[in-house]
């Protein structure tokens, strides 16, 4: 065991009695590095400040009660080591403050209920069967449960949803954790209402296409649950299994995009505007009055871009195919042509299949 | 020094002066540039969303195509989408030697197959400045540094997240190299909330509101840092940052009017090259005052 060392913990106090605003306090613990961040917060109590308020309990990265953002980014403190957390410490003190995108009670706790579990409570996160339910258990195929085991990972620790850049700027949006739960129940084949579950959140303006692809929920997820993994895969149901045309532009933008690049190879950027607007269709998307209006919105930045000498009439127009494009459409019609689609998850991918990093392939040497 | 360059879509597209002050600097560097230039979209994260075999094939044909360059050490990418999409492909071909047979299987037909190599490499051209030329080796090469300007830095989430699909275990400070080459070209790099955050562009169709109002405020937060400007490493960033700026002003309700520069202009301009040749005229948010303070560099 190491041997004990002098951190500083700069803790983000508020405590709505006093009347005080939010403000720092430094305090001074003698841990050896290893240990978590929330053992200090736990010395700090202990001999310093008894009223300090944080929720924690198993200390195991278990139970998701401790979610703080350390030096900015959304952790759980129990999960955190001294060590690490010094090392992106500014001025070497470590920075504690309670999560983002709730609102404050006490110190580091925050209002789980306020938008976590709204949230949760929003996608129906329970089974929905229909009919006489079996004469024994549930018949469920393997390969069903294995693809929404990483969505069953979550603990919900709420940390996705501190670190969320949709919610910063829509508090609306309903947010990483609950669409993770959401696909958890749309994978699920003993439930009779996938299709209505996904029209739900795809029509939903603050629904599955109001994730930005920021990947903040994969990084700082402590289950590698992949939250923007599981709204990805969300889309990919409502757009190809269910064909859900939304009003929300997704599965225009997504077959508008797709079908580009098989017929160009590169990205025809003029056509994707439109192409998105009429679910995916140049010629809907030019004429549908829904479509119009969007793109007379666009105009003022196309007239800017025109303006700019950024975009040309020229490159608005007319878009290059590949040379060999006819191979970018053979890629397209192997993949298409599958009975069914091909994925890898690797949160899933057993460990003999995962090679060792840095080795050759055994593919080499094939051409 | 030897590269397969894919200079990506937007480059080429809706943000020609990009693709353009690359191939300027390109040569300033000692860099070699072999376009790729039959090689495809890197699907942006959109067509993952559709298919995930069908885009890790498709980039498995890039891959394939850039490792067929004779005598380059690696493919060189400008877009930190092209980055952070063709990464999450390359993750899960080398994780699964079945699967890349698979996907290698279709490429046959082209005479094309991706290998897995440890030493081979696709990186950003902020990686390969930092990692390859060597900050010591760009330093050298500073004809013209720009003191006195305030550079605030916007990597883009594609090449900052995840940290582990990103090679942040063997080179953990990929997160703050847009800094560091800042401050090594002489300007001073800015420090505001929204340098590591979204830009929103992946929304901007499918919600405007959140697309803009993430956009605004990061331009905002810059303005009141007191940059002069941003610099990004990604043009789908610099769409919504500069293209959108106007209508982003509207979401956040106030003046905005910050120059966004794309990273090659941004050394093109310290290794001496003008901002006109750059392309600096072709931004939407007029890029005058950041010239007017290049030439009195050039003039003192």
């Amino acid at each position: 065991m190491a041997e004990a060392q002098d951190f500083t913990l700069k803790i983000r106090r508020f405590d709505p009695e006093s009347g005080e605003q939010a403000h720092w306090q430094d305090f001074g613990v003698e841990l050896d590095p290893d240990r978590s961040v929330l053992d200090g917060i736990l010395q700090v109590k202990d001999r310093e400040d008894a009223s300090l308020a944080i929720r924690c309990s198993c200390r195991a990265a278990i139970c998701g009660s401790c979610g703080v953002r350390i030096n900015g980014k959304s952790a759980l403190a129990c999960n955190t080591r001294l060590s690490d957390a010094k090392q992106t410490a500014f001025n070497g003190a470590i920075a504690v403050e309670p999560m983002g995108n709730m609102p404050v009670i006490k110190d580091l706790i925050v209002d789980m209920d306020a938008v976590h579990w709204k949230k949760i409570q929003r996608v129906v996160p329970w089974l929905l069967p229909e009919g006489d339910p079996p004469e024994r258990e549930y018949i469920v195929p393997a390969e069903a449960m294995i693809d929404v085991t990483q969505s069953m990972a979550c603990i919900q620790c709420g940390v996705c949803v501190s670190a969320c850049l949709s919610l910063e700027v829509d508090p609306e949006f309903i947010g990483p954790a609950a669409l993770a739960k959401a696909y958890r129940f749309v994978g699920d084949p003993r439930d009779d209402h996938t299709e209505e579950r996904l029209r739900d959140l795809a029509e939903d303006p603050h629904g599955i296409y109001d994730c930005t692809h920021c990947f903040a929920c994969i990084e700082v997820c402590p289950k590698d649950v992949a939250p923007m993994s599981q709204i990805m895969r969300l889309r990919r149901r409502a757009t190809a299994d269910f064909g859900i045309k939304d009003s929300n532009n997704g599965y225009g933008h997504e077959k508008g995009f797709v079908d580009i690049i098989e017929k160009w190879g590169t990205l025809h950027e003029a056509q994707l505007l439109p192409r998105s607007f009429g679910d995916g269709s140049m010629i809907k998307g030019q004429t549908e009055p829904g479509a119009v209006k969007q793109l007379v919105e666009s105009l003022p930045t196309a007239f800017r871009g025109l303006k700019s000498g950024k975009i040309t009439p020229r490159k608005a127009l007319l878009h290059p195919k590949l040379p060999d494009q006819k191979n970018v459409k053979h890629i397209y019609k192997e993949v298409h042509d599958r009975d069914k689609r091909i994925e890898l998850n690797l949160y899933i991918v057993s460990e003999n299949s995962v090679e060792e990093e840095g080795a050759q392939g055994e593919g080499s040497g094939e051409n | 020094m030897k590269l397969a360059y894919w200079p990506g879509c937007v480059s080429r597209g809706f943000t020609p002066e990009l693709h353009g002050s690359m191939t300027l600097v390109a040569p300033k560097l000692d860099l070699e540039l072999v376009e790729l230039d039959r090689a495809n979209c890197c699907g942006a994260g959109v067509i993952a969303e559709h298919n995930q075999e069908l885009v890790d094939t498709l980039n498995a044909r890039t891959f394939a195509l850039a490792q067929g360059v004779e005598g380059a050490q690696g493919m060189m990418n400008i877009c930190s989408t092209c980055q952070g999409a063709q990464s999450e492909c390359q993750q899960r071909l080398d994780a699964d030697g079945d699967y890349r047979k698979g996907v290698n299987a279709t490429l046959r037909d082209e005479g094309l197959s991706y290998e897995r190599d440890g030493n081979w490499w696709n990186k950003n051209f902020l990686w390969v400045l930092v990692e390859e030329i060597g900050l010591a080796a760009l330093a050298s090469k500073v004809v013209r540094p720009l003191e006195g300007l305030r550079i605030a830095p916007f990597y883009g989430c594609y090449i900052v997240r995840p940290t582990e699909r990103l090679g942040f275990h063997e080179h953990p400070h990929r997160d703050k190299y847009l800094d560091h080459v800042i401050e090594l070209l002489g300007a001073e790099a800015v420090e505001y909330a929204g340098s590591h955050k979204c830009c929103g562009f992946p929304v901007i169709t499918m919600n405007r509101t959140t697309s803009l109002r993430q956009a605004g405020r990061h331009l905002a937060d810059a303005i009141d840092a007191g940059a002069d400007c941003l610099v990004t490493p990604c043009p789908l960033c610099h769409l919504n940052l500069d293209l959108q700026q106007p209508e982003a002003a509207k979401y956040v309700e106030r003046d905005l009017g910050v120059p966004v520069l794309h990273l090659p202009q941004m050394v093109g301009l310290a290794l001496g090259l003008e901002p006109k040749e750059l392309g600096m005229n072709k931004h939407v948010v007029k890029t005058g005052d950041v010239q007017r303070k290049v030439a009195e560099l050039a003039a003192a």
